[in-house]
């Protein structure tokens, strides 16, 4: 079989999988609606934070336009409701309670189940999200824009990998359950620097001028911030933003990859 | 040929102890008390394509610990193992398409969706197609008498059927070799008896090589010709399960009617009295002595019927999985 041929065969394969994978988990997050509703809601921060930053005096002296903040958070919203990771604590319970045995014993790695179960619950909570921007828009209607197709097709790239670098860096610290047999404790540690370093609870502007340099060396801004503002129109640096969103994913494969092997050979199967 | 290969293996564990109490907390906190577990120690044996094996022992005994050995879940500490050609720590796509592991009282079902939807996801894992995924989902729901089952959600099935379709879901790849840890666990005698009639057919149908343990002695004398008996990681028998019952029981049950009673003095030099009840006598002789007793008993005593059995397997393993030790 020619090399191409055995490719075509493999990504076929791989579109098979992740198609299985996602409609299965569709349907389970579906069963579960309310609880989608749920999550989405507890998702609002970005908007508590805008009706913070409107009615205080700080964006004045920072010189932020208020049209320009209520975009930001707006956006910011929609990108925390479509980056939100879980999979420490599936990952944790999985290994606890011996769930992750028959996933290591099929020739797939149990990542991509984590992974479509992510995207499942996504697609779940679109009708959701909807609703709640509805509300918004009406409350606020000059707040009210829509970008252009092309626009709106590279946010939603954005956002995608803003969701792909977020997954990776909480399936690396996912690794540590090898060794400690928990790892929730560490994704409440992880909450921190993503509220503040991400621009989550203020856009980065805000920040001393070494707490912004300082958070450009993380992988925080580039999840949250960049694609908040690349959806809000708002300037932005697009290559140079998606180059170093690429190359955080790069580097959390390679550890993930590396730690993913290393953590194997510790795994002694509780539970099961 | 040779299915299983297992050379020396032994596996030890660390794990942490802690005394109860608030103090012994507070100390655990800061100090860990560590031991060294031996769960498994230097276990050697093959198993032949084909066979159906049992492979028994108390709790603990280091069952479970050497099927996760054997289907590369965990890494042996020591000693060498090859499953279908493979070493299983490697854990490549051609020895995950051949072997499968159920264990009783876990489920790879997703709990709130039909077995079906499962069913879908391991078809493509496996890269089956859906004509053939339809093919082998038909064939082994026959075989396992599972029908509309399918349809409900797995949280609403019996655990009968609950269990027969976590076979259907482990098998739908048709794995050459089973690892089944207490298949049967929880399951009422019809459902027990169901699954071991599927197992056999299994066997037979594709010629699967089936490693079992099991709790219920019932799943081994109906499927096992041959067994592994483990106690505390060492292998204490392989063989024949009616060897076993030679060497757990150096024994026979000699049960006698009499035409008329003899006073029970007269038995005692003859082996240990079971049962003493007028003309109804029960003796255990032992093997080496049992010619000359039974000659003694034929021309000293007014026989009507005598009867040399062995003691029920059952019993024997049942008592010796209870004891939790074996003494010879």
């Amino acid at each position: 079989m020619s090399r191409i041929n055995l490719m075509s065969k493999n990504i076929k394969r791989f579109l098979r999988i992740s198609f299985a994978l996602f409609s299965s988990q569709y349907s389970l997050m579906i069963e579960y609606r309310a609880e989608i509703a749920l999550w989405a809601i507890s998702g609002m921060l970005p908007l508590i934070m805008l009706g913070i930053w409107r009615e205080s005096g700080i964006s004045l002296a920072l010189s932020l336009n208020k049209d320009w903040l209520t975009r930001y958070f707006i956006s910011a919203f929609i990108v925390r409701q479509f980056t939100a990771v879980w999979v420490m604590v599936s990952f944790e319970e999985d290994n606890l309670e011996g769930r992750l045995s028959p996933y290591l014993l099929q020739p797939i790695m149990p990542f991509w189940r984590y992974f479509f179960s992510h995207i499942a619950e996504q697609f779940s909570r679109i009708p959701i999200v909807l609703i709640m921007l509805l509300l918004v828009f009406i409350s606020m209607p000059g707040a009210f824009w829509f970008p252009d197709f092309g626009h709106l097709m590279i946010s939603i790239f954005a956002i995608f990998s803003a969701f792909c670098v977020r997954f990776l860096l909480h399936w690396l610290f996912s690794m540590i359950c090898f060794w400690t047999d928990r790892a929730s404790a560490l994704e409440r540690l992880l909450l921190i620097p993503y509220l503040f370093l991400s621009g989550l609870v203020a856009p980065l502007e805000a920040f001393p001028d070494s707490i912004k340099t300082f958070a450009l060396f993380t992988p925080f801004p580039y999840i949250l911030s960049f694609p908040s503002r690349l959806l809000a129109g708002q300037e932005i640096n697009i290559i140079k933003n998606f180059l170093i969103l690429f190359l955080w994913g790069l580097v959390l494969i390679l550890l993930g990859h590396y730690f993913w092997k290393l953590g194997l050979k510790r795994y002694s199967g509780m539970g099961a | 040929m040779t299915a299983i290969s297992v050379r020396s293996i032994s596996k030890s564990y660390q794990i942490s102890e802690k005394s109860p109490g608030i103090k012994a907390a507070l100390m655990h906190m800061f100090v860990r008390k560590t031991k060294n577990i031996l769960a498994v120690n230097k276990l050697d044996f093959d198993i032949e394509e084909g066979e159906i094996v049992g492979f028994i022992g108390s709790n603990g005994a280091g069952k479970t610990t050497t099927l996760k050995m054997l289907c590369g879940l965990i890494h042996p500490s020591s000693g060498s193992i090859n499953v279908a050609g493979h070493i299983p720590v490697l854990r490549q796509n051609s020895f995950l398409n051949k072997i499968t592991l159920v264990m009783g009282q876990k489920q790879q079902l997703i709990w709130d969706l039909p077995p079906l939807d499962s069913l879908r996801v391991n078809a493509a894992v496996y890269g089956l197609s859906n004509r053939e995924a339809k093919k082998r989902i038909e064939e082994l729901s026959t075989m396992l008498e599972l029908g509309n089952e399918l349809y409900r959600p797995v949280r609403k099935l019996s655990l009968g059927q609950r269990m027969k379709s976590e076979l259907l879901a482990a098998l739908l790849h048709r794995p050459s070799i089973l690892f089944l840890d207490e298949p049967t666990l929880g399951l009422d005698i019809n459902s027990q008896i169901r699954v071991r009639k599927f197992l056999v057919e299994y066997n037979k149908k594709f010629g699967a090589t089936i490693l079992l343990t099991s709790h219920y002695m019932g799943d081994i004398t109906s499927l096992c010709k041959r067994v592994l008996l483990i106690n505390e990681g060492k292998l204490f028998h392989d063989g024949m399960l009616l060897e076993l019952t030679e060497k757990l029981s150096p024994y026979r049950c000699v049960n006698i009617e009499l035409t008329s009673p003899i006073p029970r003095e007269q038995f005692i030099q003859l082996g240990n009295i079971v049962k003493y009840d007028q003309n109804l006598i029960e003796l255990l002789i032992p093997r080496s002595e049992l010619t000359n007793s039974l000659t003694t008993l034929l021309n000293n005593f007014p026989i009507k019927d005598l009867e040399v059995k062995d003691p029920p397997i059952e019993k024997l393993i049942g008592n010796l999985l209870e004891k939790g030790q074996i003494n010879l």
